[in-house]
């Protein structure tokens, strides 16, 4: 197999904030200065504005700090990664790793600050669906429209036109304006368009978070389809378990630089043993907000009624938050979401869909509670993220700051315990048998 | 950058580096997308009018207009020579030119301001969107010109002074200069709106003025020889316009050896504007 994308050292330097009003003077007299240094090489000037435009190009390196100023950051440092075709790879990362910088460099939105990439043949890159969809245009217009944005020929648009349509399933609506569509119309037609894009590379951001699940089974199957097909794909998602089905090979981006790669199973392994090497208190405390008038100091998580980090099958949980706050309110919003180490959403409630006996009248410090009661959760390590605030409020969200191992006991004292990777939940089931007499 | 490195460089399809040269303009990249800067002009054209009742007929109202509203400012009221032309020709020929014009201008120079969300999101030639608006622009200039033709046809029928001659032949030409023109001043404020921002109101301020530094209201004639002849002279739209009132009307300062300077001029901008908009449009991305 043969290579089609090398990344080679690639870094990419931002500039924060906004430009100062010093640019234009500064800009014209860079200018000013590289005029004067072409028309007389002879000069003092120009052999220092010389020696200074090397440097900066030859030395852009941000672990030795190089020429990287107070308002500028590194988003990637020197990032080299190979593709096989055929191969699927997944990118992983947290946020602000440079995941997203390096899939627009790919996609040549961006370009890099040092280093190189080398291309075999097209690109097409999914980092939005729907780009450059214009809502008067019927689903039939714009099916060209994006086509072309992504760099279809007309002929080819015709060739797959039906193709397009039945994979997005919209026959009937293909003639009527695209701002009639539901949201999962339009996210479907858009991603049919580029999935039949004739390149031999997809990038694919996680655009595929949108839509129903089984259009996202579809979308998933047609990646696989694609790279069976000799295609490369280049797959970047939080969620790690489509990572490990999907990708033949996985890369982990950290602060910039790629730290792992390998076996996404492995990868992923490693990752998730970095990610939680911050182990988890039964208690976690806040730092006020600086524009929230009411907020949380402290949170912790109760098991049976005791502060823990370690949980049994059937054990009941509880979040316990203490908040403070600079006036007195009443409407309080507290909430809670119970995410696996993969970032699978689990368990999620809060208390403005359920009936709660709120304050009767506004309090400025208290604690609030979530019992969650015995969740029907299986062996695993899991993690907590809370929202507080004064609906409808700005929200103090602090994601994954709680955390527990639970571990599997049979509750039911039958003979057999169910096996961890049984199913998501467990559930207190009632059987009954009725012979037929 | 140089070259890339290694003697298998030729088996690269494409190699993305931090800076290409200022004289690598990708031109070929833009032909390339010819479809999708063809479909640009036809979504400009279908998507502007969708749900409006005049539809395409705007583009004939607007001139009407404004040629009514010239005749009686600057014809009756003003008296301004009008080269003893039909004011209500005289005055359509250069608002039909001149609003060609400043259209792409004004709207060229919106380009990456406009198109942030989708030039961020996925690549394409960033040119064809400024080359489309010129393009489309045609379209309503064309209406104008059917419009501005029927009146000339009526007027010379009723034996007006109008004297239509072989420089008609010339039309093409002054079109093309026209979108040259527009097409390489807007893209030179939109290259340098990416880092100014107060230009874009500059722009749209100073079309509206250059329009009085062009004979559009008044002819050149009577400009004489004024202390800021030059300036007119200057103006790269004086010819095209000037050129224009004469091959079909008839009267107009025709003079070849200007309109070379209005061709020359169209050249340099517009090498000027597609080379600053390429060395924009890769760095764009991070300075919005």
């Amino acid at each position: 197999m043969s290579t089609v994308i090398e990344v080679d050292g690639v870094w990419k330097k931002y500039r924060l904030g906004v430009l100062g009003t010093g640019t234009l003077r500064h800009d014209v007299e860079r200018w000013w200065h590289r005029i004067r240094g072409k028309a007389d090489p002879y000069s003092e000037v120009d052999q220092t504005t010389k020696v200074e435009s090397r440097k900066s190009k030859e030395d852009p390196n941000g672990g030795s700090g190089g020429d990287l100023s107070d308002d500028e950051m590194w988003a990637l440092r020197g990032v080299s990664v190979e593709m096989k075709q055929g191969e699927i790879l997944g990118i992983i990362g947290r946020n602000g790793a440079g995941k997203s910088t390096l899939l627009k460099i790919l996609s040549r939105v961006t370009s890099p600050t040092k280093g190189e990439v080398r291309i075999k043949g097209r690109i097409a890159s999914l980092l939005e669906v729907g780009t450059g969809f214009h809502p008067e245009l019927t689903g039939r217009e714009n099916t060209f429209l994006n086509g072309a944005i992504l760099g279809m020929s007309r002929s080819e648009i015709k060739m797959k036109f039906d193709e397009i349509v039945t994979f997005a399933g919209i026959d009937s609506y293909i003639d009527t304006p695209v701002k009639r569509y539901s949201s999962g119309m339009y996210v479907r037609l858009a991603f049919a368009v580029a999935a039949h894009l004739e390149s031999e590379i997809l990038i694919v951001d996680e655009v595929l978070a949108v839509g129903d699940v089984e259009f996202q089974k579809k979308c998933l199957g047609k990646m696989s389809e694609v790279a069976h097909g000799g295609r490369t794909v280049l797959f970047v998602s939080h969620n790690l378990s489509s990572i490990c089905t999907l990708c033949d090979r996985a890369a982990h981006l950290h602060g910039g630089s790629l730290i792992d790669t390998g076996v996404p199973a492995a990868v992923v392994d490693r990752y998730l043993k970095a990610f939680t090497s911050k182990t988890y208190g039964h208690t976690v405390n806040f730092a006020k907000p600086v524009t929230l008038e009411t907020w949380i100091e402290s949170a912790s998580l109760l098991i049976n009624g005791k502060p823990g980090t370690i949980a049994q099958t059937g054990d009941s949980l509880a979040i316990r938050a203490s908040f403070n706050g600079s006036r007195p309110v009443r409407t309080l919003l507290f909430g809670v979401l119970v995410s696996t180490v993969q970032g699978d959403r689990v368990l999620s409630t809060n208390n403005s869909f359920l009936p709660w006996n709120g304050p009767k009248s506004a309090v400025q410090r208290g604690t609030i509670t979530c019992d969650l009661g015995p969740v029907p959760l299986m062996e695993g390590t899991y993690r907590i993220s809370i929202w507080y605030g004064n609906h409808p409020h700005h929200l103090q969200h602090e994601p994954n700051v709680l955390g527990f191992d639970l571990h599997a006991r049979n509750i039911w004292g039958t003979q057999h315990a169910l096996p961890q990777h049984f199913s998501l939940l467990w559930w207190d089931a009632k059987f009954h048998l009725d012979p037929a007499s | 950058m140089s070259k890339s490195p290694g003697p298998l460089a030729e088996e690269w399809d494409l190699i993305i580096q931090p800076k290409t040269g200022w004289l690598d303009l990708h031109l070929a990249d833009l032909w390339r997308y010819r479809d999708l800067t063809m479909l640009f002009v036809w979504r400009d054209f279908v998507a502007q009018y969708k749900q409006t009742i005049l539809g395409p007929l705007w583009h004939i109202v607007q001139p009407l207009i404004t040629t009514t509203i010239f005749t009686i400012i600057f014809g009756k009221l003003a008296k301004l020579s009008t080269d003893d032309l039909p004011p209500l020709l005289f005055y359509m020929a250069g608002v039909t030119c001149w609003s060609y014009f400043a259209d792409c201008v004004n709207r060229t120079s919106m380009t990456f301001i406009s198109n942030a969300a989708i030039f961020g999101k996925v690549y394409f030639p960033r040119l064809s969107v400024p080359v489309s608006i010129v393009i489309s622009g045609m379209i309503k200039f064309a209406i104008q010109f059917a419009l501005f033709l029927a009146f000339l046809i009526f007027y010379w029928m009723q034996g007006a002074g109008v004297h239509p001659n072989a420089a008609i032949a010339l039309t093409p030409l002054l079109l093309l200069l026209m979108a040259g023109l527009s097409l390489g001043a807007g893209i030179v404020v939109s290259a340098l709106t990416t880092r100014y921002r107060d230009l874009q109101q500059l722009v749209a301020f100073g079309v509206q003025l250059g329009m009085f530094a062009t004979p559009v209201v008044y002819p050149l004639s009577m400009i004489g020889g004024g202390s800021f002849r030059w300036l007119i002279l200057a103006n790269p739209m004086t010819p095209i316009i000037e050129t224009f009132r004469y091959a079909y009307l008839g009267a107009g300062a025709f003079n070849p050896a200007y309109l070379c300077y209005s061709a020359l001029f169209t050249a340099i901008i517009l090498f000027i504007g597609t080379v600053l908009f390429n060395h924009v449009e890769i760095t764009f991305m991070d300075t919005v």
